[in-house]
């Protein structure tokens, strides 16, 4: 059975983490819920949970493909080319330490481009459940729930402050 | 450092997105002002490219003079980017909040331009692409990487690359606001460009780290991207006098000067313009003075190491320059205006407070250090060049034609319009980083004195 989206909208950081905690001891999963704000607030500010993530690997990756593509590219052209220059050798390694040391540093910084997205769930297709006036600093507090909790999940939400509780219904949640 | 009053969320996103939802009556015409100066260049760029070098002042043997003296300059320009956001970023530096995002787009601008210049210095443009890129399947031509002019493209390259895709990643959150500010097709197309974005815990956890993670690894391309410029000059052969060892720093030390003094001059245009009185506060720019004083320093102590390194050394081509850049007109002349206007004016008028705060003199002194540092480059290569050469055979000064002139003023006109362009679209100052700083700013009482503060987080 798929799970509906509630949405709780709060005006004050402390009762949005009052609604945290009052969905944690109603038994809900902290994976089944999430603040949305329109700034980073100081991590476990709301009392979530610990994201884990494996970002730091993405610039290695980079680093090492980067630096491959740097050694292959400066010495297969000059093989492929070996025109002499200043009497300098044709695999000369200074200036070839240069390309490959920008190679390196592109493709580090690729990968970490592309292991933030990748780490922060982006591009998502569908918003979901969402209020414009999260951008206007109102805190979100988006539940994932049963439809048999909505009314409970709902209640909690209302009980920690919630300024106004936004439901989607389940044929547009399923569509 | 709090001297501004506080904000709400509703009032930065009115504040900051005006330019955006609201066109200021002055737009238009100051587009299509700048427009005729960028067309004007293209133009004198497509006129010299018919008629060839021979309608510039260039000759043998002063082969480089405005072109890549401005190449040099806006490349110096594009440092203030990383430099201001990264190193501040790093360092938690409370005021580096509505510096970041115009130092950073001022990067890419500048480093766009800064690469026209000696794409167009080659007079064939068109043949530069396969000096530098090794695409030429065909017949198997590959550029050398032996030359430093291959350096050159992969650097700035990189650094482009990097600078672009750090400030998308960091525009993200705000677009996701303009998604929600505005409606029709700029919603449509808003919503496309915000990737979905809802701002959740872990969205926001991966932009702060992205801010330093990123900021951490284009610090050394940054270094890396102006010491190859200087290899431009020091690894060539022919002429001597740019073989000095402390040429990198100095480089990299001058562009933060010229770069960091160009972004104050952006920062306060555009408190003027838009009214961001309570954004870009005098207290930010009092900062960015007392920094640039340390910068200032830091480059004139270099510029004094290159000059007593050449001149001790006693070789005959570098003392033959210094005398031409210190005894001979105009070069001597020129040189006394450039110490005065790089260092000795403007660190005169950092150094008192009131000074700091005054806008007016602030925009003067950071005109004076760009006006100084395009004049240094050109001391640099001119001076260096017009002397008589092994396998130089004629002795000549240089004077630069109206093409060069025009383009070299186009390229102001240029990236004044891409600013302008992107300050209608996206917003030049973070939203989020700036709603980030009004809950975490608070005050403390010391005694009998209510003192000003802000939490960080560690």
């Amino acid at each position: 059975m798929p799970k509906l989206p509630v949405l709780g909208l709060f005006q004050d950081a402390n009762n949005a983490a009052d609604a945290g905690d009052a969905l944690r001891q109603a038994g809900i999963s902290d994976k089944d819920y999430d603040f949305l704000t329109d700034a980073p607030y100081p991590e476990g500010a709301f009392g979530e949970r610990v994201e884990h993530h494996r970002l730091y690997i993405f610039p290695f990756i980079g680093a090492v493909l980067g630096l491959t593509s740097g050694v292959l590219l400066t010495s297969m052209t000059q093989m492929a080319y070996p025109l002499v220059q200043g009497g300098k050798p044709i695999l000369s390694l200074p200036p070839m330490a240069i390309i490959c040391y920008e190679g390196t540093m592109l493709g580090a910084i690729l990968f970490t481009i592309l292991g933030i997205m990748f780490e922060s769930r982006l591009p998502s297709p569908k918003l979901g459940l969402y209020d414009t006036r999260i951008t206007d600093g109102y805190i979100g507090v988006l539940v994932q729930c049963d439809e048999a909790q909505l009314g409970r999940v709902s209640g909690i939400l209302t009980q920690a402050g919630a300024v106004d509780v936004k439901r989607q219904a389940a044929a547009a949640a399923t569509a | 450092m709090q001297e501004g009053r506080a904000l709400t969320p509703t009032q930065i996103n009115r504040d900051l997105l005006r330019p955006i939802l609201e066109q200021p009556k002055w737009f238009w015409p100051a587009v299509f002002v700048l427009s005729l100066i960028v067309l004007v260049g293209v133009s004198v760029a497509g006129y010299m490219i018919n008629r060839g070098l021979g309608v510039t002042g260039l000759n043998r043997p002063v082969a480089w003079a405005f072109m890549i003296t401005n190449f040099v300059f806006w490349i110096g320009i594009s440092h203030a980017g990383v430099m201001l956001s990264a190193i501040l970023r790093l360092a938690k530096a409370e005021w580096r909040r509505p510096a970041t995002r115009a130092a950073e787009v001022l990067t890419i601008f500048a480093l766009s331009t800064a690469l026209t210049m000696p794409i167009m210095h080659t007079g064939r443009p068109w043949r530069a692409i396969y000096w530098l890129f090794p695409y030429d399947f065909a017949r198997g031509v590959w550029p050398s990487v032996r030359s430093p002019l291959v350096w050159d493209p992969s650097a700035i390259m990189t650094y482009l690359t990097s600078s672009t895709l750090f400030v998308l990643i960091a525009l993200v959150p705000d677009i996701a606001v303009l998604r929600d500010h505005t409606t029709g097709v700029a919603h449509r197309i808003y919503s496309l460009l915000s990737l979905g974005w809802q701002g959740n815990a872990r969205q926001w956890k991966f932009q702060v780290v992205a801010g330093v993670l990123l900021s951490a690894l284009i610090l050394p391309v940054f270094v890396s991207v102006h010491s190859i410029v200087s290899w431009d000059f020091g690894m060539s052969v022919t002429v001597k006098a740019w073989h000095s060892t402390t040429f990198a720093p100095y480089f990299v030390i001058g562009a933060v000067h010229s770069g960091v003094s160009a972004v104050v001059f952006v920062m306060i245009i555009l408190r003027q313009i838009y009214g961001w009185q309570d954004y870009i506060r005098k207290e930010h720019i009092d900062a960015l003075g007392r920094l640039l004083i340390v910068v200032a320093t830091a480059w004139f102590y270099f510029l004094c190491m290159e000059i007593i390194f050449g001149i001790y050394g006693r070789e005959a081509d570098e003392l033959a320059m210094r005398e031409m850049q210190f005894l001979q007109y105009p070069w001597n002349v020129l040189m006394i205006i450039f110490a005065g206007i790089t260092y000795f004016l403007p660190v005169a008028l950092w150094l008192p407070r009131t000074f700091r705060r005054n806008l007016w003199i602030m925009s003067f002194a950071c005109i004076s250090v760009n006006v100084g540092m395009w004049l240094e480059r050109y001391l640099i290569i001119v001076p260096g060049l017009a002397r008589k050469q092994v396998f130089t055979f004629t002795w000549q000064t240089y004077m630069p034609s109206w093409v060069e002139l025009t383009l070299v003023l186009s390229t102001f006109g240029l990236v004044s319009l891409l600013l302008l362009l992107f300050s209608r679209v996206f917003p030049l100052i973070p939203l989020y980083d700036i709603k980030e700083g009004e809950f975490l700013r608070t005050s403390v009482q010391v005694g009998r004195r209510t003192v000003p503060a802000t939490i960080r987080e560690d």
